[in-house]
């Protein structure tokens, strides 16, 4: 049997997401893949949480996946899953009095990401204001659609969102199978093969940062970033979550490159750092600015700061 | 270990690196970099240097209409070209204070006036830096996005708007939409 399709091998295959909706009722139907023969099917089937793999069977599951990845995509994937550096725990800055809405950000990380193309999905929307508008708490009505020939459009400010990285994150609590978490340096996960599509977190999420894979993810072979992370920009399967995740196959090499966004802003609005680390510019920017967060409220306590620099 | 056995072996350890240290300062002070690494000065092409033409010419001081340069019309503070530029050898800057620098830290010049922007540029907060977050980082001169002569920075053509829900039409395509970062030049 082939599953040489961009679906989850471990739910769409094997239905692992009826298995478990079977068991979470009590049902234990074991909806176990007879009738194929293709061992990758049962090895995916099989897999173990990420978390408690140790080195030789992460290892195993790697290989068996740049195999699946290279024939789907005809393209050598490196699939990293590099842990998280001591001592750091990222954080991130947005400088609203620089940002002019010119969604550079949003394409790059499209394309260092691997984002599907068709179906669309975007880990950043920019949102329009007009400026004095009651803003901070009604950020889902902004105009996220605005298209001028040229901006910052007179009397407006913008203001990009993507996931805030929360400490206390209410997608990873309501997810009923743990596959998505937050990781050491505070970055928040999600392993596709073992998402089953629910969506609870999408709900959950203040944010709206997490998209869902309504489709086959598809992307133009030559525009597909091979660099990429078990955790993160791998590519995604149907029916699978996905989100921001500070560009976790950049940041967490040592030394580890900027993020995607924050690399192509051409007004530098976008800061990037170690919290833990009094040195560096997004700790300059906490000290020295009066940052704010989004919906503070909710106590979700984002690791990603908006402020005005001037 | 005693304490002054300990002491002993961190002061053979100490002067191999006090060595090595002294040798990169050195190598540091021998090479022509700048205190912040930046991406070349973003020059017209066949400007530089400016001594090509100006070697030979007389410094002229007075405030004029240009009959060459037409182009720059300055729309910064109330000022004229040898607020920034070096009479005596175009091809650097010079400050108030008579220092004369290099196009290659044009920051300094800059910063004369703007001090918050010099000093939230200096960290990493004003302007942006590229590279490794916690290792080198390269910056972007101020003149990389202002001008020095109509410094306010250019309005950008937006990317386009991502599709609205009721348009998006999932097929399974040919045509796989390509990404539009691609056909910018900047
Ligand atoms: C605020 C300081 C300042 C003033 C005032 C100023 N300049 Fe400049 N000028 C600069 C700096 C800095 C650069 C280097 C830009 C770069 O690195 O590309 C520059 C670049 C130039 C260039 C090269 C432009 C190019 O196309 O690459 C010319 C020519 C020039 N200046 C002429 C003038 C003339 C003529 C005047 C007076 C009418 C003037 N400048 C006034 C700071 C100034
Ligand atoms: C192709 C020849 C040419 C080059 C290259 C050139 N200039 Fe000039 N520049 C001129 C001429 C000619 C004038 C005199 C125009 C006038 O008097 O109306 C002039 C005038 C100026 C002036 C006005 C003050 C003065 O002495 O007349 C400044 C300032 C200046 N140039 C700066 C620069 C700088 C900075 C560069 C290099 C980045 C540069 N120029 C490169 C030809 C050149
Ligand atoms: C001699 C002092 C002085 C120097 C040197 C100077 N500026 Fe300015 N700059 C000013 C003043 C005063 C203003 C505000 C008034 C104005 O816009 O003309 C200003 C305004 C600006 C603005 C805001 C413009 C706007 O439209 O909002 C920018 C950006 C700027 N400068 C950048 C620079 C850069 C880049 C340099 C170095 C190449 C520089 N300045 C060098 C005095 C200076
Ligand atoms: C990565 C691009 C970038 C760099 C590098 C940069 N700036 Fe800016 N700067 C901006 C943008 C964007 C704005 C806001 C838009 C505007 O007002 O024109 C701004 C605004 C300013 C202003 C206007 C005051 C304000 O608060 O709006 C000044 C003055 C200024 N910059 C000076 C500097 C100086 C001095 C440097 C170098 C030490 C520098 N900038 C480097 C992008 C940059």
């Amino acid at each position: 049997m082939s599953k040489k399709n961009c679906n989850n091998p471990s739910s769409k295959s094997v239905d692992r997401r009826s298995f478990l909706k079977g068991t979470a009722f009590g049902l234990a139907s074991l909806a176990i893949p007879f009738g194929t023969s293709d061992a990758s099917v049962w090895e995916a089937f099989f897999q173990k949480h990420f978390r408690e793999m140790n080195d030789d069977e992460i290892k195993s599951v790697i290989k068996r996946m740049e195999k699946e990845y290279a024939d789907e995509y005809k393209t050598g994937f490196k699939i990293k899953t590099t842990g998280p550096l001591p001592g750091v725990k990222f954080g991130y800055g947005l400088d609203l009095s620089r940002c002019i809405g010119c969604r550079r950000c949003v394409y790059a990380c499209v394309k260092e990401n691997n984002q599907s193309r068709e179906p669309q999905i975007h880990w950043i929307t920019v949102l329009q204001f007009e400026k004095g508008e009651k803003w901070v708490n009604v950020f889902e009505e902004a105009d996220r659609y605005y298209n001028p020939q040229e901006v910052p459009e007179e009397g407006h400010f913008y203001m990009p969102v993507q996931c805030q990285q929360c400490e206390n994150p209410p997608c990873v609590k309501v997810c009923p199978t743990q596959a998505t978490w937050k990781e050491r340096d505070g970055i928040v996960v999600v392993d596709y093969n073992w998402c089953i599509g629910c969506r609870y977190c999408m709900a959950a999420c203040p944010y709206g940062a997490r998209h869902f894979n309504w489709g086959k993810p598809q992307i133009d072979k030559k525009e597909l970033n091979p660099d990429v992370h078990y955790l993160g920009n791998r590519p995604r399967y149907k029916g699978v979550v996905e989100k921001c995740t500070f560009c976790i196959q950049r940041t967490r090499e040592n030394p580890g490159r900027y993020p995607a966004c924050v690399e192509i802003c051409p007004v530098g609005a976008r800061k990037f750092g170690n919290l833990l680390d009094p040195e560096s510019e997004i700790r300059y920017c906490i000290e020295n600015k009066r940052v704010f967060r989004l919906k503070e409220d909710l106590n979700t306590s984002p690791k990603f700061y908006y402020f005005f620099a001037i | 270990m005693n304490l002054k056995s300990l002491s002993k072996i961190l002061l053979i350890v100490s002067i191999p690196v006090i060595l090595l240290l002294m040798l990169s300062s050195y190598a540091a002070s021998a090479d022509d970099t700048t205190d912040y690494p930046v991406p070349p000065p973003p020059f017209s092409e066949g400007i530089f240097p400016c001594s090509g033409c100006h070697a030979g010419m007389e410094a002229n001081t007075n405030r004029r209409e240009l009959s060459f340069h037409e182009d720059i019309k300055l729309k910064h503070f109330d000022g004229w070209c040898f607020n920034c530029h070096n009479p005596g050898d175009r091809d650097t800057l010079r400050l108030a204070s008579g220092k004369i620098i290099s196009f290659k830290e044009s920051e300094y010049l800059c910063g004369q006036c703007h001090g918050t922007m010099f000093r939230d540029w200096k960290v990493g907060v004003h302007g942006k830096r590229t590279g490794f977050w916690n290792g080198k980082k390269e910056y972007r001169l101020c003149v990389h996005c202002h001008s020095p002569h109509q410094p306010g920075f250019k309005p950008l053509k937006p990317l386009p708007p991502p599709i609205r829900p009721e348009d998006s039409k999932y097929k399974t395509s040919e045509t796989i939409p390509l990404n539009p970062l691609d056909s910018i030049k900047e």
